[in-house]
């Protein structure tokens, strides 16, 4: 009998602690395919952030740091700064990249720090029980705006990926989906982009994924990948916003 | 500049003496009075192939060291005091992950934003755990130019040796001010490293740097055996100096700079006939006990002496565990007692101790 789809090598036998219908689980195995098809596990180093995918180095068989919330892009450069060699990646949440973490993001971009980062935008904070992110949407209900997210107060969705487009360190800014198959296809081929663009060194590298809370936002698992194209994909356009050949796209 | 003797500046001092321990990658953030240490560093690291790197704040610049440590590089930051509470939280994860690293803190007054002036009132700050958890780490107060090399090269295989950050607590007129200093050519022990993570490189399993125990038994034991290793650290690497405890009826106490100038009025004292000692503990943790245990069954009184209002006394008090009475003088905000004040103060207690007071 062929085999013809298999769990990456480059990721463990770990049962993912994630909740149904959470999209993590797919930019983990995207991740992992990725290290597979350019042979670089054994010079990987990931390095995990707070929140949600805190365990993040429970399901991959490479080299991992666990970093303090918000400062993974720090950590990454400390390792990347003393293994140049190797390839080394971050997986952030929103609160963790575009709210505590985010002088951290921005500055390893303004660096051109030869690292990638996946960040997962899901616009909540999944692990603490579903508070507003920076990244969660107007009117959006969470915990900490309980009648919905109003800009008077809590101003308005942050944009990273067009915001690090505008750095001239930043060598790819891309946004994808992964709310169906054509997008988590598009969204492969980013993540995959943007090692490859590290291993070239053409400097900071970042994908960020549109990815679904169905625990915290109160919805079935296919309600929430409806959500996502119906409302996060208006606030959150996709596609690539600066590349190594063509620069920032505007 | 093998082994001959150069003037130079404290904060270079501490650069060059990192170099030569093996120190490769600095991370830092400008606050004064520390300046000439990074920029030191920027100048000096490429010409060894090393990494500088000034980082967006001090709590990025401690998670630099955090990454490259947990790489296997030997790896250094400064800062002084505010810059210093912002690395709290870094150093706190570099105890919890195990990751060697030196810190150094030019302390200068505060609290808040305070004074560019020196101090000494981080010391609760360095000693007692700044950062959140239960961890201890190494702090040595070095009180010349010379020590600064001397103590920044041990700190390092302090930290090697242990897995665990080292800080070494100068106050801030110790890294402005130039003095001879000579580099002492050294062997550095070999550590193997081979928990870093480097990617696999044909490892059948991959190193994990990690300060992460969700099961509460795991992360109760992880506690307990990081508490047998600040046991072995606390019997370890205890040093301080000791001056003329033998008949000292007053004994005074004093660390770094404040030590210098304790010193020379413990010298005047003596041409006066006063029976005066000097305790200068070189760790502030782990804490000299064992030099009060030489000093207590002749004296009869201790003054402490800091640029605070009262930090190391306390630990001074714990030592003595009620002997003997100890007296406290401290000015801080950026001001130095002067060898008058001291003396003051020490003529002061010597009247109690001769009168039968003390």
């Amino acid at each position: 009998m062929k085999q013809i789809f298999a769990k990456p090598q480059s990721m463990t036998d770990k049962v993912s602690h994630y909740c149904p219908g959470c999209t993590h689980g797919i930019a983990h195995r995207l991740v992992g395919e990725t290290i597979d098809e350019l042979g670089i596990a054994d010079r990987t180093i990931g390095v995990a952030s707070v929140g949600c995918s805190v365990l993040a180095y429970e399901y991959f068989d490479v080299d991992f740091q666990q970093a303090s919330h918000g400062r993974a892009p720090a950590v990454a450069t400390g390792i990347k700064r003393v293994h140049p060699e190797s390839i080394v990646f971050t997986y952030q949440g929103d609160g963790d990249l575009a709210s505590i973490g985010t002088a951290e993001a921005i500055h390893a971009a303004m660096r051109g720090e030869n690292i990638t980062i996946i960040f997962i935008n899901n616009a909540i904070y999944g692990m603490t029980g579903g508070q507003m992110a920076p990244t969660t949407l107007l009117g959006q209900q969470t915990t900490t705006t309980p009648e919905g997210r109003r800009f008077e107060e809590m101003g308005a969705p942050i944009r990273m990926a067009e915001m690090l487009a505008t750095l001239d360190g930043a060598a790819y800014v891309a946004r994808f989906s992964l709310h169906d198959i054509p997008n988590i296809t598009k969204a492969k081929r980013a993540i995959k982009k943007s090692f490859q663009y590290q291993l070239e060194g053409k400097g900071f590298t970042i994908v960020e994924l549109l990815s679904t809370c169905p625990t915290n936002w109160g919805m079935s698992p296919n309600e929430s990948l409806e959500w996502v194209q119906t409302d996060m994909m208006k606030v959150y356009p996709l596609g690539e916003f600066k590349t190594p050949e063509e620069g920032e796209k505007k | 500049m093998a082994n001959e003797t150069v003037l130079m500046k404290g904060n270079e001092v501490i650069g060059e003496a990192a170099v030569r321990a093996g120190c490769r990658y600095f991370f830092g953030y400008p606050i004064t009075p520390q300046n000439e240490l990074p920029a030191y560093m920027a100048k000096r690291l490429p010409e060894v192939q090393g990494v500088f790197v000034q980082a967006e704040s001090e709590t990025a610049a401690i998670n630099m060291v955090y990454g490259a440590s947990g790489a296997g590089a030997r790896v250094m930051t400064s800062s002084s005091s505010p810059g210093i509470s912002l690395k709290q939280e870094g150093i706190s994860y570099l105890a919890g992950a195990e990751l060697p690293a030196v810190i150094v803190n030019m302390m200068r007054g505060g609290p808040g934003l305070g004074t560019i002036q020196p101090s000494q009132s981080d010391y609760f700050q360095a000693t007692k755990g700044g950062g959140h958890g239960d961890y201890n780490m190494v702090v040595l107060a070095p009180a010349s130019v010379q020590e600064l090399a001397d103590l920044t090269m041990d700190a390092f295989d302090i930290a090697d040796k242990y897995r665990n950050p080292v800080m070494v607590l100068g106050d801030g007129v110790l890294g402005q001010m130039m003095e001879p200093v000579a580099f002492k050519e050294r062997q550095s022990a070999e550590f193997v490293k081979d928990w870093a993570t480097t990617g696999k490189q044909g490892r059948s399993k991959p190193n994990l740097i990690n300060s992460l125990y969700l099961d509460p038994e795991k992360s109760a034991e992880h506690n307990e055996e990081l508490h047998a290793k600040y046991m072995t650290m606390a019997k370890n690497e205890v040093r301080y100096e000791v001056k003329n405890l033998e008949d000292a009826e007053v004994v005074l106490v004093a660390y770094g700079m404040m030590a210098r100038i304790t010193s020379s009025v413990m010298n005047k004292a003596r041409e006066k006939g006063m029976k005066v000692g000097l305790i200068r503990p070189i760790s502030v943790w782990p804490f000299p006990d064992e030099a009060f245990e030489m000093a207590l069954p002749q004296a009869k009184a201790f003054l402490t002496v800091e640029m605070s209002k009262g930090q190391m006394v306390e630990d001074v008090r714990l030592a003595v565990n009620g002997r003997a009475p100890v007296y406290f003088y401290g000015r801080t905000g950026g001001v130095i007692p002067s060898p008058q004040e001291v003396m003051e103060q020490l003529e002061a207690v010597y009247a109690k101790v001769q009168g039968g007071e003390a």
